[in-house]
């Protein structure tokens, strides 16, 4: 069940230059269903004259607590009206959408977590629901790229993977990119779990071929409805999509998470 | 003369919110715009589809089309662009899949028909001759394909010409969907009356373009794309009020209608029905707010027949 509801600002604050955290209250009968880690909701700007949601991936669903989180990057002016948000403030969502990462083909294996940029946060929520169900087997690495040394989110990540960490400017951690810092650091993966920008996305499906391991990839792309009625936000395909008949999947409902082999990101 | 209408009731009775096209009825006049609302799927999570006039589906080709690349869509100040090209999944899935769902929805189905040649419609509605459909929407307006569409639709002549051809093969009452795109919209609905149709839809989306200028280049990866939303509608609305002014047969009012006021506007314009299309994307509610709205609006306003505000400017 999707719903459009109003949910209440628990907390707004700023980790990093444009990067900024929302936590949002909510009751169990505004979100009637579990939140799968790569699931995301869409956030209004209020009022003005901006219709149409932004897609926003989930950072981290505390239950127990009654919050939602999300980190998102303010670029454009839409993002930008969200840094205004106080506590006690009000916004509107859309949500949950997406399919989410399929957490059953994770489990008992190494998961390797690659998150480039805005593609962190969702990677946050991924590593709390591998650890909260892990059985024995299950071992989480994170690898975390970012422009510099601004690691918002690291700590919190530390308390459920071990983390690397990739910088473009090499002011931490390994210089240059997350899959520079997975072979400088020789890690092997069972699988990758990966959000960032299209050519590391790009990156992430070689070397799951070369190494013959699965990869699962969270896109992303322009939306306006976020539940699959425009046909706005559709990633090419390898094969015929089941829904469209054609080589074109709804990210936001096939999606935003795909095997790496089902998708043509050339 | 009908006896409650004479006696000019502000009663307690509720307004007749029904409107009828070509001889189909629907139970208010508050239709989904073609593209912005699927088949009903998606959206019969958010609302009861029972609540709508009618149901315009997304645009159907007789074999499946794939449609742009992407980006597709990008907002703009009070509306958006699309160039989504039309992709669907062709007749066959349509007939099997969307139609077998839309069978137990308790509204008025309208499916749109796409085509890059006449021959390609003409298919499209020989496959529906025997389908649960209560009318046909004839897309002669998408700004965003290369062949067809558009093209029969900003020449008069090729318009009369692909609307008579259509009514000798349609089972269904045809309307023909109008494209702003073109200097004289008058001419163009006489062109659509003239070859026979049942009704005409306006307004389609009106051909626009974003620039990135961090990036030097357009926005949408067709360069321009279909402007909707409450941005056209002071457009939709002289178009329609022109249309309906211009030819007897029923107009259907459509171009970012956001609320019962909106709705109404169009109405007195001229339009016997209305559509809700890009605001569905920034409320799934938006299609029941509107004929919820407009049935209070009737009732406080004394209209006792909402059809009556139809073209009283």
């Amino acid at each position: 069940m999707k719903k459009k509801t109003t949910m209440t600002v628990l907390d707004s604050r700023m980790l990093a230059q444009d990067i900024w955290s929302l936590e949002l209250a909510y009751a169990p009968e505004d979100i009637p269903q579990e939140v799968l880690p790569g699931q995301f909701a869409g956030l209004y700007p209020a009022g003005g004259d901006l219709l149409l949601m932004r897609p926003i991936s989930i950072c981290r669903w505390d239950s127990r607590r009654g919050a939602l989180r999300f980190v998102y990057r303010a670029g454009g002016k839409g993002t930008r009206s969200f840094t205004g948000l106080k506590a006690g403030d009000t916004i509107d969502m859309l949500g949950i959408l997406g399919n989410g990462y399929d957490l059953a083909k994770l489990r008992g294996k190494h998961v390797v977590l690659l998150g480039g940029g805005i593609g962190v946060p969702p990677m946050l929520e991924l590593a709390a629901a591998l650890q909260e169900s892990a059985d024995a087997g299950t071992t989480v690495t994170a690898v975390m790229g970012y422009r510099n040394n601004e690691l918002f989110l690291k700590e919190e990540m530390e308390a459920f993977a071990q983390v690397l960490v990739a910088t473009e400017d090499g002011s931490a951690g390994t210089k240059g990119n997350v899959l520079d810092a997975v072979r400088e650091n020789e890690i092997r993966a069972d699988v990758l779990c990966a959000c960032g920008p299209l050519p590391m996305l790009r990156a992430v499906k070689r070397h799951a071929q070369e190494n013959n391991i699965p990869a699962f990839l969270s896109l992303e792309e322009r939306m306006a409805c976020g539940v699959g009625v425009c046909l706005g936000c559709v990633a090419k395909t390898t094969k015929a999509d089941e829904h469209s008949k054609v080589h074109n999947a709804r990210v936001c409902v096939e999606g935003p998470v795909f095997p790496a082999e089902d998708v043509d990101l050339d | 003369m009908n006896t409650s209408d004479s006696l000019h009731t502000i009663s307690l009775q509720k307004p007749d919110m029904s409107v009828t096209i070509a001889g189909v009825t629907f139970k208010n006049p508050v239709l989904t715009a073609s593209g912005t609302f699927g088949s009903g799927l998606e959206y019969s999570e958010f609302i009861d589809l029972s609540r709508l006039g009618g149901l315009v589906t997304k645009g159907v080709s007789n074999v499946p089309w794939p449609g742009n690349p992407t980006p597709r869509v990008a907002e703009v100040s009070a509306g958006m662009l699309n160039a989504i090209g039309l992709q669907n999944p062709g007749m066959e899935v349509f007939i099997e899949r969307d139609l077998a769902f839309l069978k137990d929805v308790d509204t008025k189905v309208i499916v749109n028909v796409c085509g890059k040649s006449v021959e390609d419609y003409l298919d499209v509605v020989r496959w529906l001759q025997n389908e649960a459909v209560d009318m046909l929407e004839i897309n002669v307006s998408c700004p965003n394909v290369k062949e067809g569409a558009i093209a029969f639709g900003q020449n008069p002549d090729a318009l009369y010409d692909i609307t008579s051809r259509i009514k000798k093969e349609a089972a269904q009452p045809v309307i023909m969907k109008l494209t702003p795109n073109v200097t004289d919209i008058t001419q163009m609905a006489r062109a659509a009356e003239a070859g026979g149709a049942d009704a005409i839809s306006l307004i389609n989306t009106i051909t626009g373009a974003k620039i990135d200028i961090e990036r030097r280049q357009f926005v949408l990866a067709n360069k321009t794309g279909g402007l909707s939303g409450p941005a056209i509608k002071p457009v939709a609305v002289r178009m329609v009020w022109q249309a309906a002014q211009a030819v007897s047969i029923p107009v259907i009012g459509m171009g970012g209608i956001a609320t019962a006021e909106d709705a109404i506007e169009f109405m007195m314009a001229g339009a016997s029905a209305v559509a809700v299309g890009a605001m569905n994307f920034h409320d799934p509610y938006t299609t029941v707010r509107v004929a919820e709205g407009m049935e209070q609006w009737c009732a406080s306003h004394g209209v006792d027949r909402v059809a009556s505000l139809t073209g009283i400017v």
